[in-house]
């Protein structure tokens, strides 16, 4: 999802020249001004997915995505309407006994208290669904559709990981190529889940990512796998990589930290996607590795796991609402669990 | 006897033997029926038509320009309302999206700023639109994403595309709100109807590019499922300012449709018209035709043929010619509908449907209605005739003793006294739904009380002749017959009343109308040159213009005005508010006024209003009403009525000075420029042009009041070109009415004629008394068809117009018209008196008085 919304909005040929910011490596994350918003870099998101549990002891994914598009526009234009800044969230919930998900989205630009993404720390509003940290360092999300809502409170557990090299990110061979990026694992969750007319508590385990970037991704990239793992012992893997057309690796990387709480960055040579069982969409017919092998050097130890979807369809098609297609969904692997998320493989994308 | 009685033979047999016999023996007469049948349903169908084409493809340029939005909520002047209101919208409860929109009526820069050249344009939120009203977004959002707001994007409908010649990436300049802007063209509108010119763009770039920042003219609601549309409605309206209204989808066809109501209804009355009159017409064929087969008549009586079935076999003829004509006029109907579209356009050039073109869509309701009136009509001209020959004396009517009223009794007024009364009594009564029906029904009842008064006014018209007993042979014949014969008379009168009564009521109208505004355009345009800048209705000429235009060389003293439509209710269209010099004292001076003005209290801002606006919002001197302007109501005092017939929905006149005081809005859209002495008009606004702000160049027209008068009388020809139409197809079918009488009533003469040759009478002389009868007739029709025409046109002129179009006017007469009308209806009538005379002379006299025994 997050490379396809930059897919789209890259083809706003800017027509002013207007300086986005650029990622440096020496930049040092700094909270909680970096909750809040980076609106001088072109991209940013807000990434929450997790796992949840209802009382009656059915298991959930959910997902609540918020992005920031900065768009070049002419700097003297005094409207308030000026389309500077682009919000976009989109909110899943995967129901295994649906059997799809069930998904919704927002879309507006910034202005009129409408729709704002403020600096200084997190606070997002598109129309009716927010996203906010609170003083204490908790995250309340509200995101309500027709078919169904997420209240949830997320309290962090661990401290975030700073991703690459203490936050700077690199996705591609080019030190421009890169994001600020953060994670905060093993967010705690208790809730509630609406569903159709029934309103079920949930408690749960999620995992919030962090970027903002102006030049994230080379031009052979034609789509992206990230993988976020929290481990059942305390440990929180990530991984990604940004694939070429031919499917091969324009670049890969991630971070493991253990349950002590060491932290073991992942270069290109250490992350592996391997294709498993493929799923065909009967809505899109794009064909997904739902259930790929993962192989992971760390240090000299080499490890391969095996990926199991939650159910196969966690495709989210959001066409009808000039949305991109992609697949995010709930996984589990032996000894934790977390959320796959697989783009690109719907062909080139028309908004 | 009683076993020839037996009813089943004399009514199918009999029915078709005497049917096709008299069709057979003369068919001009029953085509002649069924054309005149065929013409009125076809006048009323094709009107129908016409205006359910141009109404239909109306509301689909408003529906396709609004997007088809839950609520709307709109800004009741073009300048707008404050953008703050747009979140204050988004957070009612209940409100699902808010679209903010910006529109325009822009222009092509072509150079001519020719009202066919418009577009409305709109400022879009398209992530917000695509949630409200996804029809006028489905283009740029499926398109390349992000060049949904590139500023310089342009998204035009098929028919702006062909409006401004545009093509796909090229560049295209527009002017709007007195700013001219290039854009390029990024892709078409397919949502919008092709027939519609739309043109979209950002709605940043639209308030930047457009001077709206800050301002929207529009808020498209969607409503959350489920919601309350009523409660919902209630907490959006307590949130507007003045400036700015709520309105609906039915609110908006309703001020739609009252845009041109009047006109429409006006066209189908006399469409209906020219029915009736067709239905006179089968009216006099059928009664003459009973005159003449009286003889048969009567023998199938004495055979055994009942009262009844005679009377049902008259009715079912004129009901066969009535499906007849029906049918033709259908078909006729239709193909003239096609006609006026392809020719006059959707309003028949009436001016109300600018920019929309029409599709004709067949109607097989509207058809047989239509249909069912036409055959209706002619079953009723058929009854009375049928009536009657079923009342006659079989014994008595065998010897064709001629007409059957005994001349010796006086035809009593009695009944058509009273009809007239009673149209009287209706043209008094106020107007139903908005619509003068009463006025119609008025008319209806005075036409047939006329016609029912005719043998009495004919008997009072002839005694005097009657009398004289000096008169030529000739002549004393003609008037013995007219006398003695007073039923023939009043059947042929009846055609030539009825159609010149119409006809001069028309006549008597239009006339009166045309004059009154022509009077009224001299006294509003006192001044030698007049600038309007079209389309400026959000931004005008700026004061620093205004100085340079005020200091061109040539001009003695300039008047600027701002005129802007007002938006007073929702369901009614615009009211035009024109801020101009006025002299609160003496506004006589500045303004057409009707009856006085009243003093202004202290303290208080006058307005006066123009006539229709006093009509259509209950207003008179002395009341007080609230003007919104500059997001405020401000109370203001009517202190007097005007006459205008430029804006049927209402206009209100303000000093310039207190609008200033009460909008700061300081630019102006029109100007009266006074030429100093000797200045030369053409050069004088060739430099006036010149000192015009370059974007306002291509919108600003100037006319000198004698174009303007011309213009202006031009434009009203043009909108009474059907009604030209239709009343010279009411004059025809009069005519051929008149041809058809004479000539059935000379040919069933030739007995007498032939007895006229025994006793003496020269053909010469039979000719002239023929041709006198003619006159005679024509001339008693045409003075009754005027004097009855001129009591239906005060109607028209004091009921059905004021009560369609909320304007008076003063009664003209068109002598020279009446004149020519009464000699056309003498000649006419004399003229095919003495062409039937000649044929049914032509057999010979003995021959003639032997035919039949």
């Amino acid at each position: 999802m997050r490379w396809l919304l930059l897919l789209w909005l890259a083809l706003a040929t800017p027509l002013y020249a207007v300086d986005f910011a650029v990622v440096k490596p020496d930049v040092a994350i700094n909270f909680p001004r970096d909750h809040g918003a980076h609106p001088d870099f072109r991209t940013e998101w807000w990434y929450l997915t997790g796992w949840l549990k209802t009382a009656k002891g059915e298991d959930l994914g959910f997902q609540i995505t918020f992005f920031r598009t900065r768009l070049a526009t002419d700097p003297a234009n005094p409207s308030q309407f000026t389309p500077g800044q682009i919000l976009f969230a989109h909110a899943a919930i995967s129901d295994p006994a649906t059997g799809k998900l069930l998904h919704a989205q927002r879309i507006a630009r910034a202005g009129f208290g409408l729709a704002q993404a403020s600096t200084g720390d997190t606070h997002l509003v598109i129309n009716d669904w927010r996203l906010d940290r609170g003083a204490d360092g908790r995250f309340t999300a509200h995101v309500a559709a027709e078919d169904f809502a997420l209240d949830l409170v997320l309290t962090p557990k661990q401290t975030a990981i700073l991703q690459g090299d203490a936050g700077y990110s690199q996705k591609g061979p080019a030190p421009t190529e890169a994001s600020h990026y953060y994670s905060l694992p093993h967010l705690a969750v208790s809730g509630s889940v609406k569903r159709g007319d029934t309103v079920a508590k949930v408690t749960g385990t999620a995992w919030l990512d962090r970027e903002w970037s102006s030049t994230l991704l080379n031009p052979r990239a034609v789509g992206w796998d990230w993988l976020g793992l929290n481990m059942d012992d305390g440990g929180a893997l990530t991984l990604f990589r940004v694939r070429d057309a031919m499917g091969k690796d324009v670049w890969a990387g991630g971070s493991y930290r253990d349950s002590k709480g060491l932290l073991t960055p992942l270069g290109p040579g250490d992350v592996h996607f391997l294709p498993g069982r493929r799923w065909r969409s009967p809505r899109t017919g794009a064909v997904y590795p739902v259930a790929p092998q993962v192989k992971v050097r760390l240090k000299t130890r080499e490890t391969t796991f095996s990926v199991t979807p939650l159910f196969d369809d966690q495709e989210l098609d959001s066409r009808r609402g000039g949305g991109p297609v992609y697949w995010e969904g709930a996984v589990t692997v032996p000894g934790g669990r977390g959320y796959l998320e697989m783009t690109g493989y719907a062909g080139r994308l028309r908004m | 006897m009683s076993t020839l009685a037996a009813e089943p033979l004399v009514s199918t047999t009999t029915a078709r033997w005497l049917t096709a016999g008299e069709w057979r023996a003369h068919p001009g007469r029953a085509i002649i029926g069924a054309l005149a049948i065929a013409v009125g349903v076809a006048l009323g169908f094709a009107v129908h038509l016409v205006n359910r084409a141009a109404l239909d493809s109306f509301a689909s340029a408003i529906s396709t320009v609004n997007g088809a939005a839950d609520l709307q909520v709109r800004s009741v002047s073009p300048g707008g309302f404050a953008e703050a209101l747009y979140p204050r919208l988004a957070h009612v409860e209940g409100v699902a999206a808010v679209s903010p929109v910006i529109e325009l009526t822009a222009s092509g820069d072509g150079g001519q700023a020719q009202k066919r050249q418009r577009l409305t344009l709109l400022g879009l939120d398209m992530l917000r639109a695509v949630q409200v009203t996804p029809s006028l977004v489905a283009a740029p959002l499926q398109g390349v994403g992000a060049s949904a707001f590139d500023p310089d994007a342009l998204y035009l409908s098929r028919a702006a595309m062909d409006l401004l010649h545009a093509r796909i990436g090229a560049p295209v300049a527009l002017v709007a709100a007195g700013q001219r802007r290039s854009f390029i063209v990024a892709g078409v509108l397919p949502g919008a109807d092709a027939a519609d010119a739309l043109a979209m763009l950002d709605i940043a770039a639209a308030q930047w590019r457009f001077g709206q920042l800050g301002r929207l003219q529009r808020l498209d609601i969607k409503l959350a499922n489920g919601a309350d549309r009523a409660a919902v409605k209630a907490r959006i309206a307590a949130l507007l300012p003045a400036d700015a209204t709520l309105t609906s989808a039915a609110q908006e066809a309703q001020r739609s449709d009252a845009l041109s109501r009047a006109y429409r209804v006006n066209l189908e009355m006399l469409a209906m018209v020219a029915l009736l009159t067709g239905g006179f017409l089968v009216y006099s064929a059928q009664s003459l035709a009973v005159a003449r087969r009286r003889p048969q008549f009567a023998l199938l009586r004495v055979l055994g043929l009942r009262r009844s079935a005679l009377v049902a076999q008259l009715v079912i003829e004129g009901a066969l010619l009535g499906v007849a004509g029906a049918a033709l006029g259908v078909l006729m109907g239709h193909g003239l509908a096609d006609l006026a579209v392809t020719r006059l356009g959707g309003d028949l050039g009436g001016g109300y449907f600018r920019g929309a073109t029409p599709h004709l869509a067949p109607a097989p309701l509207a058809a047989l209605a239509f249909a069912a009136i036409g055959v209706i009509v002619a079953i009723g001209s058929s009854i009375v005739p049928a009536l009657a020959a079923g009342r006659a004396q079989p014994a008595v009517a065998l010897k064709n003793a001629g007409d059957m009223v005994d001349p010796r009794q006086r035809p009593l007024p009695t009944l058509g006294l009273a009809l007239i009364g009673l149209g009287g009594l209706a043209a008094l009564a106020p107007p139903l739904w908005g619509l003068p029906l009463l006025g119609y029904a008025a008319m209806a009842l005075i036409l047939a009380g006329g016609i029912a008064v005719m043998p009495a006014l004919a008997r009072a018209l002839l005694a005097p002749l009657q009398r004289l007993s000096a008169l030529p042979p000739a002549l004393d014949l003609a008037v013995r017959r007219l006398w003695g014969a007073p039923e023939q008379a009043a059947v042929a009168l009846c055609g030539i009343v009825a159609s010149t009564s119409l006809m001069v009521a028309m006549a008597v109208m239009v006339t009166s109308f045309r004059g009154s505004v022509d009077a009224w355009l001299v006294a509003v345009l006192p001044s030698d040159v007049y600038l309007h800048v079209e389309g400026a209705e959000a931004a005008g000429i700026d004061p620093a213009a205004q100085a340079r235009l005020a200091a061109t060389a040539g001009v003695a003293r300039i008047g600027f005005v701002r005129q802007m439509p007002l938006r007073l209710a929702a369901d009614k269209p615009a009211v035009m508010l024109s801020a101009q010099p006025i002299d609160t004292a003496h506004p006589r001076a500045n303004l057409p006024l009707i009856g006085r003005s009243i003093a202004v209290p202290h303290g208080e801002t006058p307005v006066w209003v123009s006539e229709p606006m006093g009509w259509l919002y209950g207003l008179k001197p002395g009341d007080h009403m609230q003007l919104p302007l500059g997001g405020a109501a401000h109370p203001v005092f009517v202190a007097g009525v005007w006459r205008d017939y430029a804006r049927q929905f209402g206009a209100i006149a303000i000093a310039d000075t207190d609008f200033a005081r009460l909008t700061g809005d300081a630019t102006k859209t029109e100007a009266a420029i006074t030429l100093a002495p000797g200045a030369d008009a053409a050069v004088t606004i060739a430099a006036l042009r010149q000192r015009l702000p370059p974007g306002l160049a291509p919108q600003t027209m100037f006319a000198e009041p004698r174009q303007m008068r011309a213009m202006a009388l031009a434009i009203f020809d043009k909108s009474f070109a059907v009604t030209y139409a239709l009343e010279a197809i009411a004059i025809v079918i009069g005519l051929i009415g008149v041809a058809t009488s004479f000539s059935a009533q000379t040919l069933a003469r030739a007995r007498e004629f032939g007895m006229l040759r025994h006793i003496g009478v020269a053909r010469r002389q039979i000719m002239a008394m023929l041709a006198a009868e003619g006159a005679g007739l024509g001339l008693v029709g045409g003075i009754a068809g005027l004097g009855l025409g001129l009591v239906m046109a005060q109607v028209l002129i004091h009921v059905v117009n004021p009560q369609s179009f909320h304007w008076t006017m003063d009664t003209m007469l068109p002598w020279r018209l009446f004149a020519a009308l009464v000699m056309a209806l003498v000649a006419a009538a004399a003229g095919t008196a003495v062409i039937s005379g000649r044929r049914a002379l032509s057999a010979g006299a003995v021959r003639a008085v032997r035919d039949d025994w």
